[in-house]
């Protein structure tokens, strides 16, 4: 499966994930807790200049992630245009997108695996309820089974249509929820059949 | 043990695949997709507890950087955006639906609308709205009106959500773990 993570390697992608989190960490809350649009126009230009780091092929990937946002600029931007308020509609929309576009940088430059060790650390103190192999094994299930589940649904799907000359719709949700718990079934089986999950 | 594990998993995988498939394939005409649904069945069918676990198992891997969430997105930019306040209630909705179908003894399909209405739309949007207001610097009202505009795909889903139980209640009445 495909990831978030830029096939295009750039000196941040060099960097320990953990470190990179906590920056993130600390550059959002700081851009929720100002408001002068000046900074927060400097913060967007950062963010941008980190992106530009990247060369002109990372940049427009960049740009395709935030691409989501737009009906909310349009919005907000439209709204604070009748109302009158511009400087407060450039804070909103400085800071959204340059938020979504910090953190977003952060996920094009770790690789998933790095992210996941993180996300296993963090989780640590948790041993004694969650033991970390336990929680490792859930991540690689869903990986695993997304892909089978994905196919199931399409043979669900052509079987459907095999029958009938209308579209599944909703019909579908069943034996693709009941083929979900079969399968938990099966795995647990054979998952306690090779020692258990740890 | 392993039960209550790939029970999880597995339907984490589900909720990523609700996202993924078309949206226009769910009902007619109606552009809706399908991934609040997952989260809806994750609790009237796993129950509180496994449902919410399901989906922050899911959303640790959307946060992780796989692109689940339905429209392809993720990473941890989503829970800077908008929506931030949706993923956040998506746990919380999943277990109040659990506990809904947990606590009431009315037939499977009657409790699983209720408790998709209660848990997929009623707390999804509180979280939701405070969320949009929060990060579009809005009035809770203001960000209500936007919010509304997705109230009749999600009532449909709860309706779909109660049917699907159902079925499965009828099918395999084991496999409802909510009621077990």
């Amino acid at each position: 499966m495909l990831t978030l993570t830029s096939p295009v390697e750039i000196w941040a992608h060099r960097l320990a994930a953990g470190t990179k989190l906590a920056a993130l960490a600390g550059a959002t809350t700081g851009l929720f807790l100002l408001d002068a649009p000046w900074v927060l126009a400097l913060a967007g230009v950062t963010a941008a200049s980190l992106y530009a780091s990247g060369g002109v092929g990372f940049a427009k990937a960049g740009v395709r992630q935030l691409w989501p946002l737009w009906p909310f600029v349009v919005l907000v931007g439209l709204w604070h245009l009748w109302t009158g308020d511009i400087a407060g509609g450039a804070v909103v929309l400085l800071r959204m997108v340059t938020a979504v576009a910090l953190a977003n940088f952060i996920t094009m430059t770790t690789r998933l695996s790095d992210m996941l060790a993180v996300f296993e650390r963090l989780a640590r103190p948790l041993a004694p309820i969650l033991p970390p192999r336990r929680l490792a094994l859930a991540f690689a299930l869903v990986i695993r089974f997304i892909p089978v589940m994905l196919e199931r649904m399409a043979l669900i799907r052509q079987s459907w249509s095999a029958r009938s000359p209308r579209q599944p719709r909703w019909r579908v949700m069943v034996p693709a929820t009941l083929s979900a718990l079969d399968d938990a079934d099966r795995v647990a089986e054979a998952l306690r059949a090779r020692g258990g999950a740890g | 043990m392993e039960r209550n594990l790939t029970h999880i998993a597995l339907f984490a995988a589900l909720i990523a695949v609700l996202g993924l498939v078309p949206k226009i394939d769910l009902a007619a005409g109606v552009p809706i997709t399908a991934q609040s649904l997952g989260i809806m069945l994750c609790g009237t069918v796993l129950g509180a507890r496994r449902g919410a676990l399901a989906v922050l198992l899911f959303l640790a891997l959307v946060a992780a950087g796989l692109p689940l969430l339905s429209g392809g997105r993720g990473g941890i930019g989503v829970f800077a955006g908008p929506s931030a306040g949706f993923l956040v209630g998506f746990p919380i909705a999943a277990f109040v639906a659990g506990w809904v179908m947990e606590r009431t003894t009315l037939s499977p399909a009657v409790a699983a609308t209720a408790a998709s209405v209660i848990g997929g739309i009623g707390v999804m949007y509180v979280f939701g709205i405070a969320g949009m207001a929060l990060v579009l610097g809005k009035t809770l009202s203001e960000a209500a009106i936007l919010a509304f505009a997705f109230l009749p795909g999600d009532v449909i889903k709860a309706v779909i959500a109660g049917m699907v139980t159902q079925s499965l209640a009828r099918m395999r009445p084991a496999s409802l773990l909510s009621r077990a």
